[in-house]
């Protein structure tokens, strides 16, 4: 246990001393500057534009217009964490095999699945850092500017931030058997995977299409990722546009619970295959 | 009798069909600094990184300090200077040493003790807070050095650890495993120099695909056989023939006769028959034959691949 904590605390400094956080940070807010304007303007706009109009009607547009803004935003935001996810992990077991780096490493009495473990919590605080800025900011940024509050927020942003850590954890699993920029094909690949699937799935519940339906649950069973974001949509959005149907940032066929509970085994048999792959090979 | 430091055998690796070593079987006593030779893609790297755990053997048997291979704790008692090595460039030289150390269970009292001194020892005391990224490549080898040495080791593998050194930084090395021999430490040392092995080991194992062809004393270059350099006049054909009783290769050029001898107790002997046989000898000049004419002898010409 002790040593986990050693290679997370050193994983963690990889990251600031290589710039990687300076740059996550500067981004991200960069991201929350333009969302903020955006947000500002849009909304201004529409609160001059309503005056007059029947107050309470003007209240219900108000409001399902900064749900789809401030879900919108989300979106971007899962997006960019996955992203994320995404590199941080492709290159670090395979760079620091073809470097040598790990050789120093596993020469000293540490399991090797220590390795594994500790790079993996390196890697989960920091995107929990990055996700907190990046979710937190733009919750913060409707909240402040307009008072609207999105529904079961907590749970949201959980999902968000699980659907970045497994992103990340599948991305140091190839890492721990193919190259760097293989790793990236791969997860990038099945992250577009899931994403069409979501909307083969999403368009299929709008057309009552069952085997389109199907589809999108069996890519999500290939990669749960994007079922991920589309219960953290469900959970956030209004009731009213739930109804409505469907809209680019909720969601109408709505993964179960039980998905969610299939991404976190999922999550989890992954790191598992991470360890046992790394342990297993020669290097 | 007291455990080998190493001790292996028919320690075989494939890589798919190709046999990187085909059957290593060899032993280390401890506190012996023991040279392994051979050429390039002898198998030298992976045979120690089958003996670290990096990789493991396809079949075969070892120990390290009476452990077998693959035992965690017995890590906790070795040090390792990779070839080709790469660290952490992002830390500076104190987090370095302090993440090894970390991570060989070192408490901290002595860690810092321990940093402290490796670092005044290979003189990277005024480098102790700059990153690794800004190092020559000499100073990462005193840097990787010092990581090796952290835990007082009893058994140290250094491969290459010489190769990128300047002068003054191969010295430093030679000293660091004199001291080492001095403490009773074993070294197990992988190295093309075969000046330093000359100087630094006691015992030498020659290596072709992955296979000890040879196993020799140091000292043996010293007592048996010799090279003998004769500076005289009047060297017929007939008596250079009749040397050959004491050793062979004998060549002349420009009133230098040479040839290998089998002992240096001959000498007085072929002294006596040069000037019996009415020869002017102005010298008899005993030199070791040097390792690398040993390694061509051994391995052959063919050059590693």
């Amino acid at each position: 246990m002790k040593n986990i904590w050693i290679l997370a605390r050193m994983t963690f400094r990889e990251a600031a001393r290589r710039r990687i956080v300076l740059t996550g940070l500067v981004l991200g807010l960069v991201f929350l500057t333009v969302f903020n304007i955006g947000f500002r303007l849009v909304f201004v706009n529409a609160y001059t534009r309503g005056a007059g109009a029947d107050e309470a009607f003007t209240n219900i547009i108000t409001s399902e217009g900064l749900n789809v803004l401030a879900l919108a935003g989300l979106y971007a935001v899962t997006f960019l964490s996955a992203a994320m996810g995404a590199l941080l992990g492709a290159d670090t077991l395979s760079g620091e095999i073809v470097s040598g780096t790990i050789q120093t490493l596993v020469s000293k009495p540490v399991r090797r699945s220590d390795v594994v473990l500790g790079k993996w919590l390196g890697f989960a605080i920091l995107l929990g850092c990055y996700s907190l800025l990046m979710s937190g900011g733009t919750v913060l940024s409707v909240r402040l500017q307009s008072g609207y509050a999105l529904r079961n927020v907590g749970l949201g942003l959980a999902l968000i931030y699980l659907e970045s850590l497994l992103i990340m954890t599948i991305s140091l699993a190839c890492s721990s058997f193919l190259s760097g920029l293989a790793t990236g094909g791969v997860v990038f690949g099945l992250y577009g995977l899931s994403f069409i699937g979501g909307w083969v799935e999403q368009i299929g519940a709008v057309l009552q299409n069952k085997t389109a339906i199907q589809v999108g649950i069996v890519t999500s069973l290939i990669i749960p990722s994007e079922s991920l974001w589309r219960r953290a949509a469900f959970e956030m959005q209004s009731p009213i546009s739930a109804a409505l149907g469907m809209s680019p940032f909720g969601t109408t066929s709505v993964p179960s619970p039980l998905m969610i509970g299939y991404a976190v085994i999922y999550l989890a048999l992954t790191l598992m295959a991470a360890v046992s792959i790394f342990q297993h090979r020669d290097l | 009798m007291s455990i080998p430091a190493i001790r292996t055998e028919a320690l075989r690796k494939e890589f798919g069909t190709y046999a990187a070593v085909k059957s290593l079987t060899l032993q280390v006593e401890q506190g012996e600094v023991f040279g392994f030779l051979g050429p390039n893609g002898a198998g030298k790297t992976t045979s120690i990184k089958m003996l670290l755990g990096l990789v493991s053997p396809t079949s075969g048997a070892g120990a390290l300090l009476g452990k077998p291979l693959g035992n965690r704790a017995t890590l906790a008692r070795i040090g390792f200077l990779p070839e080709h090595f790469r660290f952490q460039e992002w830390l500076t030289a104190d987090e370095f040493l302090e993440l090894h150390g970390e991570l060989l269970g070192m408490s901290r009292p002595d860690l810092n003790l321990r940093r402290a001194e490796l670092l005044e020892r290979v003189g990277l005391s005024g480098f102790r807070h700059k990153q690794l990224r800004t190092f020559s490549k000499g100073m990462l080898q005193r840097i990787g050095l010092a990581q090796a040495l952290m835990n007082r080791p009893a058994l140290v593998f250094l491969d290459e650890p010489t190769s990128g050194l300047d002068p003054v930084g191969r010295r430093l090395v030679r000293d660091v495993i004199h001291e080492l021999r001095a403490q009773g430490t074993s070294v197990f040392l992988n190295s093309h120099l075969l000046s330093e092995i000359e100087v630094t080991c006691n015992r030498v194992a020659f290596i072709r695909h992955g296979e000890v062809v040879r196993v020799m004393e140091m000292s043996a270059l010293d007592r048996n056989i010799s090279l003998l350099t004769i500076r005289a006049d009047g060297l017929t054909a007939e008596v250079i023939a009749g040397l050959e009783q004491w050793g062979a290769d004998i060549r002349l050029d420009d009133g230098h006769l040479t040839m290998t001898i089998r002992s240096e107790a001959d000498l007085p002997e072929i002294n006596r028959y040069l000037v019996e046989r009415q020869a002017q000898v102005f010298a008899l000049i005993p030199n070791r034959v040097p390792l690398e004419e040993i390694f061509i002898e051994t391995l052959g010409k063919d050059s590693g691949l």
